[in-house]
């Protein structure tokens, strides 16, 4: 314990009282990790704190970390937070940390019903932390690491002026949903850089000159040329291949001085650290409230308790209406997938029956339920998750719709009830979990060291105003003008800012579009 | 307790909020909304321009996916009724609302507006009494300390930590359990002020012209308060005649009918001699009117109350003209000619509402 109380100066910062569980929750802590332990589930060590409403706030306001760097946003979250816990409106139940060991956070105020369903609920997340593939590449040692990144901000304050780091700070947090989620998984094909002496001929394959029209054929020598011509404008290019990780692009480019590149490393690597917990929102919280289900209905609830604990539960998975509530999706669609497993609703025999009534009674008892949603957990992410899982019976049960607004009323109606309709739209929300895709396409544009970025517009608009004011940060950061393309229902726009004035021009969307699907052919996104 | 770290990034955020009211103080004055969100101490204050900006979606603009029961063309369950309309092109609709309490909009109107500090009249001034042990706090010096409490903490805290034994009940105190008495003291009876709002609510003064009054009248409230610990407001409204009414229908009140000044002056003037006594008040009144009087005779009559009676009895007078398309604004003119010297008359002229910030400037700028 004293180990990581030191590796974590955090935890000691939370309140004097460290690991400070109350005899009765230690023990039921102890029982609630075994019961996890038995039932498969396989996470790091984890460190409980009891903590009472305000300093879980503060820890929230935080996003789980304590120590890090100063900033007047998580003040602002830590008013509102407070607020809306004063008001009533709203309580955090729980609050864990992916780090190794995990940190969670255990409200003093809670009755003991509810504290048994968190560490219930906190053990399958810490599960879901460690085995899940899309965190596979995040730091366990994030609590040490924003610490770092904590004092470090605080030296360059304390060196270069808190207005300024602050300034700085606020340009590159508002950019830091534009990088590239997938890239800690694959190696993106950056582009060579220019070889001078790289010859500008087609190399033929050597061989006889009888053997010359069959190993080197018109067509071959044809591909080579394309390649080599394809090769020579790519390397002209900056960036050769369009960058969807802008903060990257930024980072290697952009002219700034060396702290604020390190204030852009840290800002960049902490959004990497946070992106799998938003491409895995549904399917870690539906884990969750699976193993909290299960724990707690088949052995942690008492008799007296029944009532209490359904109460808590079922606020947790309450739909409103027109909303989809990630906890309930998550674990609706987990059970439903071990019921199909468990009952052989599964394959190419079940795939290609097309009787509803046939396919509703199908029960074969394969019995392979549990294994399945723990290798499920394991690969998936929520858009292949809700991809590969939402069946026309789960819509159907569901009772999941599409709605829209009708231009007539202004009022939001349902439009339609059709699965594949529903699974596209919700596909669309989560992709890029929920942000725009935008992506470098020039970093020297009329050959004036103008920064070009083109959306990758998928039928929905941008918040023009925001984005002319994120381009203003941007500008900033760049130094020279900033451009925007995107589109307003359908028709090509271009934002700029020049350092003074903020320009919207319509454009036909075509050169920006060109170049993207150019890239999408080289480096096609996961 | 250690200065926590959030406190420091709350003060920042709240000194932030601070300096975007007072860059937008102008807006927000003549846009007058933050007089709807008064709440009894605090104004919520909308304040979209404060996140941070992102390359972002619009929101629901495509729909959305939902759960529950209902047919294709019958509206989404689940909307809140708001969602009539309008709502899919504003940004803000979940805008950011920041409170800010009321003492601070006051400070920071009087630093944006360079007003100075009130010094208060009468004899009953903040007086500070000696004091006496009423308070608990955790040190102080030994002869202080207040052994009931200090034991009661320290049972407290052996209960909870599970070290006291009923069958041996032995409290011993450490360190963190030390309770002592401490100097309470007591703030005496403090400058007390009285605010009289006049207002014409004759035919001429619009809606536009009352909510001027009432926007200008909400700002003068906040900085009094500030100055004054008690502070007291009266309406009067009048036409050919005056009463005293409550605020709602001093700002909602639609009259037609003549104009009598001399009416309201005599009922302020009562007001004052009956729950006023400048012996023991700071009085403020304020009359706001369009300009136009029934007669000459009659502005002779109030020049004449105001200089026997009024003035004598209170810290200033200040008026108000408000521009309307009715008013001549010859009432201003004729108060300037027989108060020209006088400090204690204070005479604005308020265009539109762009005018409130300067007309409140002149009205508080003496520090009477």
């Amino acid at each position: 314990m004293a180990s990581c109380r030191r590796s974590s100066p955090s935890s000691a910062r939370v309140g004097e009282n460290v690991a400070n569980l109350t005899p009765e929750l230690a023990l039921l802590r102890d029982e609630t990790r075994d019961l996890a332990k038995r039932y498969g589930l396989d996470f790091y060590e984890v460190i409980f704190e009891l903590v009472d409403h305000d300093e879980l706030n503060m820890v929230a306001s935080y996003g789980g970390f304590p120590t890090r760097y100063p900033h007047w946003r998580f003040g602002m979250e830590y008013e509102q937070l407070s607020k809306s816990y004063a008001w009533g409106l709203s309580k955090i139940y729980e609050l864990v940390v992916n780090n190794d060991p995990c940190y969670a956070y255990l409200m003093r105020s809670n009755a003991i019903t509810e504290q048994k369903l968190v560490m219930a609920h906190v053990y399958g997340h810490c599960d879901f932390f460690k085995n899940n593939a899309w965190f596979g590449q995040t730091s366990r040692k994030m609590m040490d690491v924003l610490a770092n990144h904590g004092a470090r901000v605080r030296r360059y304050m304390d060196r270069h002026g808190v207005e300024q780091v602050e300034d700085f700070l606020d340009v590159v947090t508002s950019l830091d949903n534009l990088i590239d989620p997938y890239s800690p998984f694959v190696v993106r094909d950056e582009g060579k850089p220019r070889d001078p002496d790289a010859s500008r001929e087609v190399r033929k394959i050597a061989a006889k000159d009888y053997m010359d029209r069959f190993i080197n054929p018109p067509e071959f020598l044809e591909r080579q040329k394309r390649q080599l011509q394809q090769d020579e404008q790519q390397s002209r290019r900056f960036p050769a291949r369009p960058a969807r990780d802008v903060l990257k692009f930024l980072l290697d480019h952009a002219p700034v001085e060396l702290w604020q590149q390190d204030i852009l490393a840290m800002v960049r690597e902490e959004a990497y650290y946070f992106a799998p917990q938003g491409m895995t929102k549904i399917m870690n919280e539906g884990w969750a409230v699976y193993w909290h289900s299960k724990l707690m209905t088949q052995h942690l609830v008492e008799a007296s308790e029944v009532v209490h604990y359904c109460d808590t539960h079922s606020g947790t998975l309450a739909t409103r209406p027109g909303q989809i509530n990630p906890y309930k999706l998550g674990v609706e669609l987990f059970r439903d997938i071990e019921h199909r497993w468990d009952t052989g609703k599964f394959g190419d025999r079940y795939q290609a029956c097309d009787d509803p009534e046939i396919r509703r009674r199908w029960n074969e008892p394969t019995r392979l339920g549990r294994k399945r949603i723990f290798d499920v957990r394991r690969i998936y992410n929520d858009v292949t998750f809700v991809d590969e899982f939402v069946t026309p019976e789960f819509a159907e049960d569901q009772k999941m719709f599409v709605y829209g607004r009708n231009p007539q009323t202004g009022q939001l109606e349902v439009v339609d009830r059709d699965y594949t309709k529903v699974k596209s739209q919700l596909l669309d929300a989560l992709t890029n979990f929920g942000n725009p895709i935008i992506r470098v396409v020039d970093g020297n544009h009329h050959n004036r060291g103008e920064l070009y970025l083109v959306h990758d517009w998928n039928g929905a608009d941008l918040q023009f105003d925001q984005a002319q004011l994120t381009l203003a940060g941007l500008q900033k950061l760049w130094g020279r003008p900033v451009h925007l393309e995107t589109r307003e229902g359908g028709k090509g726009r271009l934002l700029s800012f020049d350092g003074k004035e903020a320009t919207t021009k319509e454009i036909t969307a075509t050169t920006g579009a060109a170049a993207l699907a150019f890239g999408k052919g080289k480096a096609p996104d996961a | 307790m250690a200065v926590r770290r959030i406190d420091q990034d709350h003060t920042r955020f709240r000194q932030i909020v601070r300096s975007k009211i007072k860059q937008n103080l102008r807006k927000f004055v003549s846009s007058g909304e933050l007089i709807g969100k008064q709440g009894d101490k605090v104004v919520s204050i909308p304040m979209p321009q404060i996140q941070l900006p992102r390359f972002r979606y619009g929101e629901n603009q495509n729909g959305g996916v939902g759960q529950g029961e209902g047919e294709p063309g019958q509206p989404a369950p689940g909307q809140d009724g708001d969602g009539q309309g309008q709502a899919g092109e504003e940004p803000g609709k979940h805008a950011l609302e920041v409170e800010v309490p009321l003492e601070d909009l006051a400070k920071i109107l009087g630093e944006e507006l360079e007003l100075p500090s009130i010094e208060p009249r009468g004899n009953k001034q903040i007086r500070t009494d000696a004091g006496r042990y009423t308070g608990i706090r955790r040190s102080g010096p030994q002869s202080l300390r207040h052994w009931k409490r200090t034991f009661r903490e320290a049972l407290k805290r052996q209960i909870a930590s599970g070290t006291y034994d009923p069958a041996n009940p032995r409290v011993v105190p450490i360190r963190e359990d030390m309770r002592f008495r401490s100097l309470q003291t007591r703030q005496s009876p403090q400058a007390s002020a009285a605010v009289i709002y006049m207002m014409d609510v004759s035919g001429s003064m619009g809606r536009e012209q009352k909510e001027v009054v009432r926007i200008e009248a909400f700002w003068i409230d906040a900085w009094l308060r500030h100055q004054y610990k008690n502070l007291e407001v009266s309406y009067i409204v009048h036409d050919a005649a005056a009463h005293v009414v409550d605020q709602h229908t001093f700002f909602h009140l639609r009259e037609s009918g003549g104009t009598k000044i001399s009416s309201a002056y005599e009922l302020c003037l009562q007001l004052m001699r009956d729950k006023y006594p400048a012996s023991e008040w700071n009085v403020y009144p304020f009359h706001f009117s369009d300009g136009d009087n029934w007669s000459s005779r009659d502005t002779e009559h109030c020049v004449q109350l105001l200089r026997d009676s009024v003035l004598p009895a209170c810290n200033q007078f200040c008026y108000g003209q408000v521009k309307s398309a009715y008013g001549s604004g010859q009432f201003k003119k004729d108060l300037d000619e027989a108060f020209r010297g006088d400090e204690k008359v204070v005479t604005s002229d308020i265009q539109d509402r762009d005018g409130i910030l300067p007309s409140i400037k002149s009205f508080l700028g003496k520090g009477r």
